[in-house]
């Protein structure tokens, strides 16, 4: 039986009818129209469709859409904003860090997550353990971890969530 | 893609309504807490039950806390990144902390719980699989089929527990605080798990875990673990193993060691049978320990790791383990909060 949850996607609310069985990754993609979140193994295993919810790295792909209500879930789509790219997308591009792309959503919002936490900026060790449920079948990892160690060590106060650089 | 099947979703706004939901609706319905065992079990066809009822509205489920009497309280649905960063459990049985930390990947330790992980179903190489791979196969005696790939003619399934704080709440003495129609019950660890691997948790259908217990770790409580897996993130373990010690100067007070990733129960040893009770701890010891438990430990093809390699590193494994612990000093019981 379909139910109407609210769901607050990217600081907007979505009213949608959902069966229990729906994940949050079918909804994003399937019920929304946001298919930036990826649909890899879909069990939990490569990290592709990282989503934040209430701010923390989380498998949208082993999320019941019914079970986020009242919870704020931020997606790659939240990154960009006004044609201006979030600092890591930018440094995803002058890294070369993207080669097909796929897992690229997912690692940015576990990016996403290391920044926001704040203090020092984080070494390489952290960085690699904050991405460390991302898989990338194209195995850019280098240049990913420089990317964000790139902007890890430029950004000085990298701001309270929502807030995408200038 | 793997659609989950239809199930009706109930939400319970307290532990007896969950109790008195799982007994009315009977066998089709389970529980769910952060889901990352269950939903993949549900997307590869293993099970589907008809309701699932969710802990996640329930209150103060996730609560880590210090009881006057030193003992320690931790809620079921605690998180494992929770636990592994939580200033008090690190320092006072850092083993638990350690075991949390090394959980699966970061996104899977913020929505997995302790109580799922206590609670999370055995596992297999021919069981964890799609519903395809495993219908060529012809199927196994876990599900839908009538032998045993791992023990040839083998009448019983050895899937493997493989929870990585259940070697670490058992060797602290942990016991599971269980509620049921009849009211709570207290389960050691130790006693939950028994065979065969197709239903190793002795809880009634109708029961939740509320609680895990921690008695007072006392000042000279030390504790480690060690988790060998292929990766360092995302898998499922090869072996794991728990320490913890009490020493008087050099001289074993007090030992205990448990190991999962073998059978369907963890192995547990304690220094009164591995005979080092009173003994000094020196190198030698502790390799004789080792050798003892790679002895007493049988690792199976129930796991995507060569058994006989697996049996070889163990006392290598297990020396290294207390070596690391009893070199670090054993834990201040002076912290607060
Ligand atoms: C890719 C991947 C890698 C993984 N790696 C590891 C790993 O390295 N180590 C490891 O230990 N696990 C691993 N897991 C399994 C799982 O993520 C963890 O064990 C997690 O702790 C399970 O907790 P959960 O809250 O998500 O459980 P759920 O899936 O919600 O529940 C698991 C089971 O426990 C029951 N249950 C849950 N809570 C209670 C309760 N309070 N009382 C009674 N029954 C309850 C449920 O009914 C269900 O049968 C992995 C999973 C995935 C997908
Ligand atoms: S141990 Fe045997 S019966 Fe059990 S899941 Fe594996 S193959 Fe199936
Ligand atoms: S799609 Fe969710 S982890 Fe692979
Ligand atoms: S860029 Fe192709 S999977 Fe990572």
């Amino acid at each position: 039986m379909k139910t109407l949850v609210s769901l607050d996607v990217n600081g907007r609310t979505y009213e949608i009818a959902v069966s229990p069985e729906l994940t949050l990754l079918e909804a994003l993609r399937y019920e929304l129209g946001l298919t930036g979140s990826k649909q890899g193994c879909d069990k939990g295993d490569c990290g592709a469709c990282t989503v934040l919810v209430d701010d923390r790295p989380t498998l949208a792909c082993l999320t019941l859409a019914v079970a986020v209500q009242g919870r704020k879930v931020r997606t790659v789509e939240s990154l960009a904003q006004a044609n201006v790219l979030h600092p890591l997308q930018d440094a995803f591009d002058q890294h070369g860090a993207a080669q097909c792309g796929f897992c690229t959503p997912g690692i940015l919002m576990s990016a996403v997550s290391l920044l926001e936490q704040g203090g020092d900026a984080p070494d390489r060790l952290s960085i690699k353990k904050a991405l460390s449920g991302n898989l990338c079948r194209c195995t850019g990892y280098t240049k990913i971890i420089d990317a964000v160690e790139d902007v890890a060590a430029n950004t000085s106060s990298p701001g309270p969530p929502g807030h995408t650089g200038s | 893609m793997l659609p989950l099947p239809p199930f009706a979703y109930h939400r319970p706004r307290d532990l007896e309504e969950a109790v008195a939901l799982l007994s009315e609706l009977g066998p089709d319905a389970k529980l769910i807490a952060g889901g990352t065992d269950l939903l993949p079990n549900m997307k590869h066809g293993l099970l589907a039950p008809k309701h699932l009822i969710a802990l996640d509205a329930i209150s103060d489920l996730d609560r880590v806390e210090v009881l006057d009497d030193g003992s320690l309280s931790i809620g079921a649905l605690t998180r494992l990144s929770d636990l592994a960063v939580h200033p008090t459990i690190r320092v006072l049985i850092p083993v638990l902390a350690e075991a949390a930390a090394e959980v699966a990947s970061p996104q899977i330790r913020n929505m997995g719980t302790i109580g799922g992980n206590v609670c999370l179903d055995t596992r297999c190489v021919y069981y964890n699989q799609t519903q395809f791979w495993r219908s060529a196969l012809g199927f196994c005696l876990k599900k839908d089929g009538d032998t045993c790939h791992v023990v040839k003619g083998g009448k019983q399934c050895v899937a493997a527990c493989v929870g990585d704080t259940v070697p670490a709440l058992i060797v602290l003495g942990a016991a599971a605080r269980v509620l049921g129609p009849e009211g709570m019950r207290a389960v050691p660890l130790e006693a939950l798990y028994t065979t065969p691997g197709s239903d190793h948790l002795k809880l009634a259908r109708n029961e939740v875990i509320v609680r895990f217990e921690v008695p007072r770790p006392g000042e000279r409580l030390r504790s480690g673990f060690f988790k060998l897996r292929l990766r360092r993130s995302i898998d499922f373990s090869s072996f794991s193993i728990a320490a913890a010690l009490r020493l008087d100067g050099r001289t074993i007070q007090d030992l205990k060691l448990a190991a999962v990733a073998l059978n369907s129960k963890p192995r547990v040893l304690n220094a009164e049978k591995l005979g080092v009770l009173g003994q000094d701890l020196t190198k030698e010891v502790m390799s004789h320990i080792g050798e003892q438990f790679q002895r007493r430990a049988t690792p199976l093809d129930n796991i995507n790791v060569d058994s006989q390699w697996r049996k070889e590193v163990i006392a290598v494994l297990v020396r290294r383990l207390l070596e690391r612990v009893s070199a670090v000093g054993a834990q201040t019981a002076s912290v607060s909060s």
